[in-house]
């Protein structure tokens, strides 16, 4: 219950930088992408199921204030944190080139999609230039950031959330 | 007691990929029927703008206030130079208030011309300041801290003493999201000020570096639309206000049908370091309606 409390409050608080505090630093009008790093990190510490969850809100807060279709981003943070969570098990995660690496492929799918999905649908074919110009400057700033914020996620995984996941992950009691 | 062992049974049972599954149906449902039938998220808009604004409004004004502490210990030097260039710029203005004043006579005559005289002054304005904006990268809307409470309404017109900023598209009690019109997925119906042709202004983020927007459907077999041409929002755009200044044009070409033209225009408004804005706080519609009621031999 706790570790569920915490995981909402960070969520609202990486909502809250997200919105306010990034677009203050960001390069080029680029801002790093700091719920999904927050996605990737759960998946990778807490499995899949948290990783799904901790998507899904913050998927769902983004919808709430922003979004035109309802559930779109709920969806496509919630596949990332989803997929990220198939590394907790294969990985440690007190090693930093594992968020880093899964933190790129998940922006770089984040935003593929985003482009496919809402803006190659309305016509909009030049994939060059959003590649170029909005793509890889978010992926590589955002895994700039992961660097940082990532040991902060882990400091709350470890001192503010139960660490009990080997017995609650459900993929070990299965099988 | 033999309940509650079930329960927890059946949350383990449940497999990750099957939640995963069952997520992924409840999200895609809200899509379509958010997209297919209108169904409004309000109530739970309101109730989450209800917990996050609050935070938002304060982190802003501890930004500004931050901002100010650094402006006020910046160097003399600093200073100095910006003194030098401002009186340059004293220079510069003063001939160019000149040239204005002698465009003012032209001005006075072209608003009589195109019945442009109701100028922003004459809509009610409310002032708001921009308190957060959209997370990602690929869209151009933000939060501001006024909402219905103060008279705002949905399609309400936005604007920042120089031009057209954008359009209200969601209101809570606090505080309103704003699409603005260098977004991609805004459209503006525009006409021009010489020759009130009518085209349509497009956000378009392949131009953003440029700092542009891009307009097309411009109907001009004369030529007589050029560079440095004012277009503002038309008299038979749905949703914005007559006469709002949007920007000038800076390219125009055929499009490839070669019946009508296409460029791009530069806006006013420093979109990158919009702070403050003003929402006009009569829609379009109720202009109309206005209108309509008082003169009904004219229909």
């Amino acid at each position: 219950m706790k570790s569920k409390l915490v995981l909402f409050g960070t969520i609202l608080v990486c909502f809250l930088l997200q919105c306010t505090l990034l677009h203050m630093i960001s390069i080029g009008s680029i801002t790093p992408n700091l719920m999904l790093i927050l996605c990737v990190s759960m998946g990778l510490m807490r499995g899949r199921k948290c990783g799904m969850w901790a998507g899904f809100f913050s998927g769902l807060l983004i919808d709430l204030f922003y979004g035109t279709l309802f559930g779109f981003y709920a969806l496509i943070y919630m596949y990332c944190g989803f997929f990220s969570g198939y590394a907790c098990r294969n990985y440690y995660d007190n090693d930093i080139k594992v968020p880093l690496a899964l933190t790129a492929i998940a922006d770089v799918l984040y935003n593929l999609a985003v482009y496919a999905l809402q803006f190659l649908l309305r016509g909009r074919l030049g994939l060059s230039t959003y590649l170029m110009r909005i793509i890889l400057p978010e992926v590589f700033y955002t895994v700039f950031i992961a660097l940082f914020v990532y040991r902060v996620f882990y400091y709350v995984n470890y001192h503010f959330m139960s660490t009990t996941r080997k017995e609650s992950e459900s993929i070990w009691v299965l099988k | 007691m033999k309940n509650l062992k079930k329960k927890s049974h059946f949350r383990i049972n449940l497999k990750s990929k099957h939640l995963l599954g069952i997520m992924t149906m409840f999200c895609v449902s809200t899509i379509a029927a958010t997209f297919a039938s209108g169904v409004t998220t309000e109530p739970l808009k309101d109730a989450a703008g209800m917990i996050i604004v609050p935070f938002e409004n304060s982190i802003s004004r501890i930004g500004s206030w931050l901002t100010d502490i650094r402006d006020s210990f910046q160097e003399k030097q600093v200073l100095i130079l910006e003194n030098q260039s401002l009186k340059e710029e004293i220079d510069s203005l003063t001939t160019q208030n000149n040239k204005l004043l002698q465009d003012q006579t032209e001005l006075e005559r072209l608003k009589q011309l195109y019945k442009l005289d109701e100028e922003y002054s004459e809509y009610p304005k409310v002032a708001a300041r921009i308190i957060s904006k959209d997370p990602g990268n690929w869209y151009d809307t933000f939060t501001i801290n006024r909402g219905s409470e103060d008279g705002i309404r949905v399609d309400n017109n936005v604007i920042a003493g120089k031009g057209l900023v954008g359009i209200v598209t969601s209101v809570g009690p606090h505080w309103a999201t704003v699409r603005s019109i260098i977004d991609d997925s805004s459209n503006v119906v525009a006409m021009t000020v010489s020759t009130s042709d009518n085209c349509i202004v497009t956000g378009n983020l392949e131009l953003i570096d440029e700092g542009k927007i891009s307009f097309g459907q411009l109907y001009d077999q004369e030529d007589r639309v050029t560079i440095g041409e004012r277009l503002v929002t038309s008299n038979i755009s749905e949703k914005y206000l007559e006469g709002l200044f949007i920007g000038y044009v800076s390219e125009v070409e055929l499009e490839s049908n070669n019946l009508t033209k296409q460029g791009t225009l530069v806006t006013p408004v420093d979109f990158q370091h919009l702070k403050d804005v003003f929402v006009i706080t009569v829609n379009k519609q109720d202009v109309r309606s206005v209108e309509t009621e008082g003169s009904p031999d004219e229909e």
